[in-house]
């Protein structure tokens, strides 16, 4: 389990998260919402260990054990991914070469055609594997190629960060399948999402509503449907 | 002052000829004589009378590894190059300290004309023709430093390729610095003839001493008319050589110089690769790689003469710093009245790995001919704190991820490598990295 204490965050002197408790189980699809700048992204890059983000205080257990201190790359290895809002660009390094790596599987020659059906899975042409990470891709083929990644590194909890932008209503199908299958797969999935046509398609175990760092809101699906029927804020 | 008694000793070990005993003596007044280079810095400490000047490491040249002591061998054995020389090389020499200790050139070739062999050696045995080039690529007057080589100059390599001959593989120069407080003054001369074509690799090493030592080195290659010389360095000294080497080629008409210089290793590291274009239609293209990782100062760059109508040069300088190193790329291209259409393009590449490191460039154009074309561009990149932590969300360290950075940043130049060397400086790199700091 992903457990969320009392967490309060800071960043470049501003406080952006005050006293937040959040839980993720294997198995369970966790969706965060509200307007912008309510600290969405903010809890996902500290939960994921972005060191710009200071715990003030509260911590971050992850199957039992404080990672709140820990590197991101432990993190990761500890079995947390984080799909990026705004994946930065790389210039040489492909994404094959960041992931083999990551995965230690740069001499599996299994990994390879793993990746291949990834792409295709998450509707990116193989070819992008091997063109450098992020560069020159459309918003759309960001976010395909963050997804690839949550699928082929296989980490039991999976951020994503409003992986939905910028994606067409087919898209937004495909994504929805996506989520489903890592939550069968026993994967705990905590979605941030703006998208009222995503979030129509999938159906949450627990929402919570964020508004200026606080929980407003938490819940089962009832909360969801009733953001939705309220619209959203922006 | 160095005086002239250390020099004729090192002549006369060698039995050398009194025309090089002149240019010895000539060069040792010009050393004693010219004034430290303004220009020079990350030198202090170094004190040349200090140094031991020439080590002989007492082995006769050999042209088989059997013929070396078993503890030589093994040296090399354990830097893989026997089995290297087998599968990928036309030829290699080998420096231990001050002179050339094993040369070998494929069968083949030799019965063709090409010449490998210890330079000290090639002057006895072939004195015309390496009186021809010697000291006149680079001149020991250029600073006090070339001065000081040509006094003190011993090992090295000379190659010689004759007219229309093409070489398939590379040919290599390792050189092996064993002891501390140590000079090295090795003089490379390389020789291709009308129409030939070659690849020369410069390889260096050296255990990690608590002293620092000196490399003071030289390479003059001349191209004559239609022939291609490719030259590599991938100079890998430890941290504690002082890197100082003294390179220039000739092209002729319509021949063609590539030069790749890799800069990982050296405590300090001043090389500028140069070219003059001399006869029409000449060019060259330099790839240079700097890597300064630590408290460390790389100062290289590439110096171009254009000196004939028609010539061209490219020059792409990509520099790497991080942990506060230090990258200073300092170029030249002159193109003289005459050298009428002449191109030259230098593009600078900085890419900075934290807030503690440097980099800057000086580049410099002085052209006077109406018709040539120079032009200039120069980028600093920084690895971003989000690129940083994104490669460590992904489960790689921060060291596996700017490497990874410093590999995507120069695969133009691992693309201009022998397969062999490129995956060496990949391993180098990484090593580097994940090793941290020295």
């Amino acid at each position: 389990m992903l457990e969320v204490e009392n967490l309060s965050v800071r960043v470049d002197e501003k406080d952006v998260i005050h006293d937040i408790d959040l839980l993720l189980s294997p198995g369970e699809l966790v969706v965060l919402v509200g307007p912008n700048g309510s600290g969405k992204s903010s809890l996902l890059r500290t939960i994921a260990g972005d060191p710009r983000y200071k715990v003030v205080s509260g911590r971050i257990l992850l199957d039992g054990e404080d990672i709140t201190r820990l590197p991101p790359d432990e993190r990761a290895r500890k079995g947390l991914f984080l799909a990026f809002q705004t994946p930065p660009e790389f210039d040489g390094v492909t994404l094959a070469t960041v992931l083999l790596r990551a995965a230690g599987r740069e001499r599996d020659p299994k990994a390879f055609s793993e990746l291949v059906q990834a792409a295709s899975r998450v509707g990116l042409d193989p070819s992008y594997i091997s063109r450098p990470l992020n560069k020159g891709f459309s918003g759309g083929e960001k976010k395909r190629s963050e997804l690839l990644q949550a699928l082929f590194l296989n980490k039991k909890y999976v951020l994503l960060d409003e992986i939905d932008s910028g994606v067409d209503v087919d898209g937004l199908k495909q994504i929805a399948a996506i989520i489903n299958d890592l939550v069968s797969a026993e994967k705990g999935v905590l979605l941030v999402s703006h998208n009222p046509a995503l979030l129509q398609m999938i159906s949450p175990n627990r929402v919570y509503v964020l508004r200026d760092g606080r929980i407003e809101r938490s819940g089962g699906p009832e909360v969801l449907e009733d953001v939705l029927k309220a619209g959203f804020y922006d | 002052m160095i005086d002239p008694s250390i020099v004729r000793e090192i002549s006369e070990a060698h039995n050398e000829p009194d025309w090089m005993l002149k240019i010895r003596l000539n060069a040792l007044e010009l050393y004693n004589r010219l004034p430290e280079p303004k220009w020079i810095h990350g030198v202090e400490g170094l004190n040349v009378e200090d140094l031991i000047l020439y080590k002989d490491p007492g082995v006769r040249p050999a042209t088989s590894w059997e013929e070396l002591p078993e503890d030589i061998r093994r040296l090399y054995e354990r830097l893989n190059l026997p089995e290297y020389e087998k599968e990928y090389l036309a030829g290699l020499s080998t420096s231990l300290d001050s002179e050339t200790i094993y040369s070998r050139v494929l069968e083949p070739l030799r019965e063709k004309g090409v010449i490998l062999e210890p330079m000290h050696d090639a002057v006895l045995n072939y004195p015309d023709l390496v009186r021809k080039y010697f000291s006149r690529i680079f001149p020991p007057a250029e600073h006090k430093y070339s001065a000081l080589h040509y006094a003190l100059w011993s090992g090295g390599v000379f190659l010689y390729v004759p007219p229309g001959v093409k070489l398939d593989l590379p040919i290599e120069a390792f050189f092996y610095i064993s002891t501390e407080l140590e000079g090295q003054f090795e003089h490379t001369l390389i020789v291709a003839d009308r129409g030939s074509e070659v690849h020369f690799i410069e390889g260096c090493s050296a255990p990690r001493f608590r002293k620092f030592s000196f490399h003071d080195g030289a390479v003059e290659i001349y191209a004559a008319e239609n022939a291609y010389v490719k030259f590599t360095t991938v100079q890998n000294w430890s941290k504690n050589i002082i890197n100082f080497n003294n390179k220039r080629a000739i092209a002729e008409r319509n021949a063609f110089v590539e030069w790749v210089e890799g800069s990982i290793g050296a405590k300090t590291s001043i090389v500028y690769p140069s070219v003059v274009l001399r006869g029409e239609g000449a060019r060259t293209t330099m790839n240079v790689f700097s890597l300064s990782h630590g408290p460390y100062v790389k100062d290289g760059g590439a110096k171009i003469f254009h000196v004939a109508p028609n010539t061209r040069s490219t020059v792409v300088s990509k520099s790497v710093s991080s942990d506060g190193g230090v990258n200073i790329y300092r170029g030249l291209v002159r193109i003289l009245k005459g050298a009428k259409n002449a191109f030259s393009h230098v593009s600078c590449d900085s890419l900075i790995l934290d807030g503690e490191s440097e980099a800057s460039t000086y580049p410099h154009a002085q052209v006077d001919e109406p018709t040539a074309v120079f032009t200039h561009e120069a980028t600093t990149v920084r690895f971003s704190e989000d690129q940083l932590f994104y490669l460590q969300s992904r489960g790689l360290n921060e060291e596996e991820a700017k490497g990874l950075a410093v590999l995507g940043f120069i695969q133009d130049i691992l693309r201009g490598l022998p397969l062999e060397y490129a995956s060496v400086l990949r391993e180098v790199l990484n090593a580097d990295f994940s090793g941290g700091v020295g």
